[in-house]
């Protein structure tokens, strides 16, 4: 349970932290530790060089302009408490909610848990639902990839070995619109088994628009399009909802492990998701 | 091997030593300041039994290099009683609602509640244990914990007013 040896560097500058990424083979980017750390400690990972971001305080900003800009190394403890995010991402800080504990968000970063890619993430999750655009560095330059291309496969988003998350650009939804995020795990703060966020517009008992988001239940947290079609101009009766999204959780393929079966995680999640509408439309009739 | 040199504040008391980059902080404070109070259980950022306070933060020790904690501020359990040795309300309390069976958490459980409740002594029975969630004790003691942490936040509320 300790961590192999490795060469330490703590770049003070991005053009310093890219070009080490360039030149050394085999280096992990150590940002909040929240992932990584255990990782190290556990031996799953064993990288010849760390490079630690944590000195890139021009990643450490949240701004906002036509959209939310923010840089990748902000911390989830700032983004629970940030009055940029209340105002224009609000179902955010409801994630953070579920987010590890107030003693992991203390150094766990947004870019970390976008580059980490856990099934069961929820600030993906969330990125996902605004359509976020993520900008990466490298020494040849810069790349803006929208979320839905972002993760490939079981923890694997698309950034290369040389590059950096640099920044998340999110749009905010015009307001009136409501948002809910529903999970459930063994304890508070472990990961999710399923988890649902949502946002959605609704006139006159109508659901004009809809953005849901799905965690826990398959290798890569991902929005849940077929869902969204289902609902989308629909009444919004609860019985009515029921019916409508029975075919699409039928489609899921559920993880299924030793722990957690997959018929278990598709209960569940069609739970979470009932509630994370119901929570939704609470809100957007509120406003 | 590559070694560095790290400094930092720990209880208020300059220390510096040489460490590996892979050492983490708990071992650091364990091993080359001598400071054993902090308990090592899990080591991969679950069970909450080695969290210290950096520059006001609680933090995993276990999940943070001792290279990261260069030129900061570093609050052990060690550090929670004042200097005369006259025990924190936090202390105080755990001894009072027998909060403590073997102790291997209690550490752990007194630095998350120190940070938690420094922030905010105001606090419902529901945000103590959700604060504690991430401080598992193995004995389950948590009825006794969180009765120490309610009494605790009463005399840290009255001390800040």
């Amino acid at each position: 349970m300790k961590a192999s040896a490795f060469t330490y560097h703590k770049p003070n500058s991005l053009d310093e932290a890219l070009g080490l990424l360039e030149s050394e083979e085999e280096a992990k980017i150590l940002a909040g530790g929240q992932s990584l750390m255990p990782m190290l400690n556990m031996r799953f990972v064993q990288p010849e060089t760390i490079v630690d971001v944590n000195g890139l305080k021009e990643l450490s900003t949240i701004s906002f302009t036509d959209r939310v800009e923010v840089g990748s190394l902000v911390r989830q403890k700032t983004l629970a408490t940030d009055r940029i995010i209340e105002q224009h991402l609000p179902v955010m800080r409801e994630a953070l909610k579920w987010v590890g504990h107030f003693q992991t968000q203390s150094r766990g970063t947004i870019g970390g848990s976008l580059c980490h890619l856990d099934p069961a993430s929820e600030l993906p999750m969330v990125a996902l639902l605004y359509d976020a655009e993520l900008q990466v560095a490298s020494k040849s330059g810069e790349r803006v990839i929208p979320i839905q291309e972002w993760g490939l496969a079981y923890m694997m988003p698309s950034i290369g070995p040389d590059e950096l998350l640099t920044k998340i650009f999110i749009k905010p939804w015009e307001k009136p619109y409501g948002f809910g995020f529903q999970e459930f795990a063994r304890r508070h703060g472990d990961f999710a088994i399923a988890a649902v966020g949502c946002l959605l517009k609704l006139k006159n008992g109508i659901i004009t628009d809809i953005a849901l988001s799905i965690g826990g239940v398959e290798d890569v947290p991902r929005r849940f399009i077929e869902c969204e079609e289902e609902l989308r101009g629909a009444n919004y009766d609860i019985d009515e909802i029921k019916q409508r999204i029975i075919t699409p959780l039928d489609k899921i393929n559920y993880l299924d492990d030793s722990l957690v079966t997959g018929s278990y995680r598709h209960k569940l999640l069609k739970g979470l998701l009932v509630r994370a509408i119901e929570q939704a439309v609470t809100r957007a009739n509120s406003v | 091997m590559q070694e560095q040199i790290v400094q930092m504040h720990v209880n208020g008391k300059p220390v510096s030593g040489k460490v590996e980059a892979r050492t983490h902080l708990g071992d650091f404070l364990r091993q080359a300041v001598g400071l054993t109070g902090t308990h090592l259980g899990c080591e991969h950022g679950v069970c909450g039994a080695c969290t210290v306070i950096v520059d006001g933060d609680a933090v995993r020790s276990c999940l943070m290099l001792a290279v990261q904690a260069d030129n900061c501020e570093v609050t052990t359990i060690e550090g929670i009683a004042e200097d005369n040795g006259s025990l924190h309300p936090l202390q105080e309390a755990f001894r009072n609602n027998h909060a403590l069976q073997c102790g291997f958490c209690t550490a752990g459980m007194i630095t998350s509640l120190y940070a938690f409740l420094s922030e905010n002594p105001n606090r419902s029975d529901d945000e103590i244990r959700e604060a504690i969630s991430g401080n598992i004790c193995r004995c389950t003691g948590y009825q006794g914990i969180v009765s120490a942490a309610k009494e605790a936040a009463t005399k840290m509320a009255k001390v800040r007013n």
